[in-house]
């Protein structure tokens, strides 16, 4: 019974391909959304804790404010359509392409938030010894806050990244075939929901588990210092 | 104490307003020649600190002017990273850098800003080291030192960028009694050794042993000023007296 049911979902007409290359996609988004987030994130936060600390680039900062209150209002998967159907609607273009700029942009809000955070909590003694040894500031953060902070915000920087893997899950809103929408296809061809989507399941979930085991050993390696 | 008479530091009428309302600095004028050690001291909210950290501009006077080596370093035109090199700063806390070894520490202006080669940096870290007497501290991190040491390090770290002059924010007022004397013997050190300093300061003992001239502040302004024989033994202004009479 349990294999039959095996069979069906998985081996017959090569349906394991769809939860594959599924899965193909959904690293692909995930993999360069993050680095697009953190591209747009670091920028941010450098913009906006430098208005923080000493007023200046304050136009940047009011166009950063208008692009975090605009991204973290409003749900990623209206974003996700608005860039497919509204911004790309009328040109022919890659839907992973689509996906990667969707989630980028929506992640790199939230990774601005957490650098910042990070750049803030680097008490205000470590910048005036930067600066008081003739540290200019963007010297002062490469060298001496930036390390620090980064080293504070590793971990709510893996969460946001689990966080955007799972994300991804609503790329099927514009028909990208990614790893849920690969399980949900084989559901519809087989009409068996449990082995399909208990399988995207459990993929994300081995993901995830490697990726938290991967941040945790980069976080004690850093940590080493700390004593 | 060696003075040759040059003018290092000249602060003229400078003002310090914070948001609007908080006067901390009303007024100060002041010279510091060529190898004096200045020791400046008054109540807490005097202005002392403020003082202090207006002479390399981590805080921006909101009006006068302060010349260092003869250059307007207020003026905005005016490069003050280039002169801050030349302006060693040691804090309260420490404020080391606590992600990198006691060696990096120490090499890292140098290197970077100075554009000396790794060996030559930490040739001279490892000297300095060696005088203050912590070389076996080289690869430890801040973390793993006594407030003490790090102090000591702190003052080695504003030394490897050979500064003119030495600016101490209350240096030994966030350390354990026990461990004041270390850093003082430093400073002692330092002086005798003909280093031009400025150190706002609760340690009288110090100040009447060590310093060419002591400063009293009071309400933003320098109310008095002398040398340690004359501040001590006959101050003059009402509210200085009432200050030594509480510490003393």
């Amino acid at each position: 019974m349990l294999q039959e049911k095996f069979y069906d979902n998985f081996i017959k007409d090569d349906r394991w391909k769809y939860i594959w290359e599924g899965l193909g996609v959904t690293l692909q988004v995930t993999f360069f959304a993050v680095l697009l987030g953190i591209i747009i994130g670091f920028l941010i936060a450098i913009i906006r804790s430098t208005y923080d600390k000493t007023g200046k680039m304050k136009l940047l900062n009011f166009f950063c404010n208008v692009y975090l209150t605009v991204i973290r209002g409003t749900p990623v998967v209206v974003q996700l359509m608005i860039i497919y159907f509204v911004i790309f609607g009328s040109v022919d273009i890659s839907k992973v392409f689509v996906a990667i700029m969707a989630f980028g942009i929506n992640s790199g809000a939230y990774v601005a938030e957490i650098f910042r955070s990070g750049i803030m909590s680097i008490d205000n003694g470590q910048f005036e010894a930067g600066r008081s040894l003739g540290f200019n500031y963007p010297q002062t953060m490469r060298y001496i806050i930036m390390p620090q902070a980064f080293k504070n915000v590793l971990p709510a920087l893996g969460n946001e990244f689990i966080v955007l893997l799972k994300e991804t899950s609503v790329s099927g809103y514009i028909a990208l075939q990614d790893l849920t929408k690969g399980g949900d296809i084989i559901r519809s061809r087989t009409y068996d929901a449990f082995m399909p989507l208990l399988a995207v399941a459990l993929i994300y979930l081995v993901m995830v588990m490697i990726f938290t085991k991967l941040v945790n050993i980069l976080e004690r390696r850093l940590r080493n210092s700390d004593h | 104490m060696i003075t040759n008479g040059d003018v290092l530091i000249k602060v003229d009428d400078i003002h310090k307003v914070f948001d609007d309302s908080l006067h901390a600095l009303n007024g100060v004028s002041d010279e510091i020649l060529k190898g004096e050690v200045v020791v400046i001291v008054g109540p807490s909210g005097s202005g002392k600190s403020t003082f202090l950290r207006s002479l390399n501009l981590l805080e921006v006077p909101t009006s006068g002017h302060i010349y260092f080596e003869g250059v307007d370093i207020t003026a905005k035109q005016t490069d003050i990273d280039k002169h801050r090199q030349k302006m060693g700063m040691v804090f309260q806390h420490f404020n080391l850098f606590p992600h990198k070894t006691i060696l990096e520490n120490i090499t890292l202006a140098p290197i970077r800003i100075l554009k000396k080669t790794r060996e030559e940096a930490e040739t001279q870290a490892r000297e300095l080291l060696r005088k203050v007497g912590l070389a076996e501290k080289a690869q430890a991190y801040p973390s793993q030192l006594s407030g003490g040491q790090k102090q000591r390090i702190a003052i080695v770290r504003a030394l490897a960028m050979d500064p003119e002059v030495m600016l101490f924010d209350e240096p030994t007022s966030a350390l354990d009694p026990e461990m004041v004397g270390e850093v003082l013997e430093l400073m002692k050190q330092l002086a005798h050794d003909g280093m031009t300093m400025a150190v706002v300061t609760h340690e009288m003992g110090f100040a009447k042993e060590v310093a060419t001239r002591v400063l009293f502040m009071d309400q933003g302004q320098i109310r008095e000023q002398g040398t340690p024989e004359d501040f001590f033994g006959n101050p003059k202004d009402p509210r200085l007296q009432e200050f030594l009479s509480k510490i003393l």
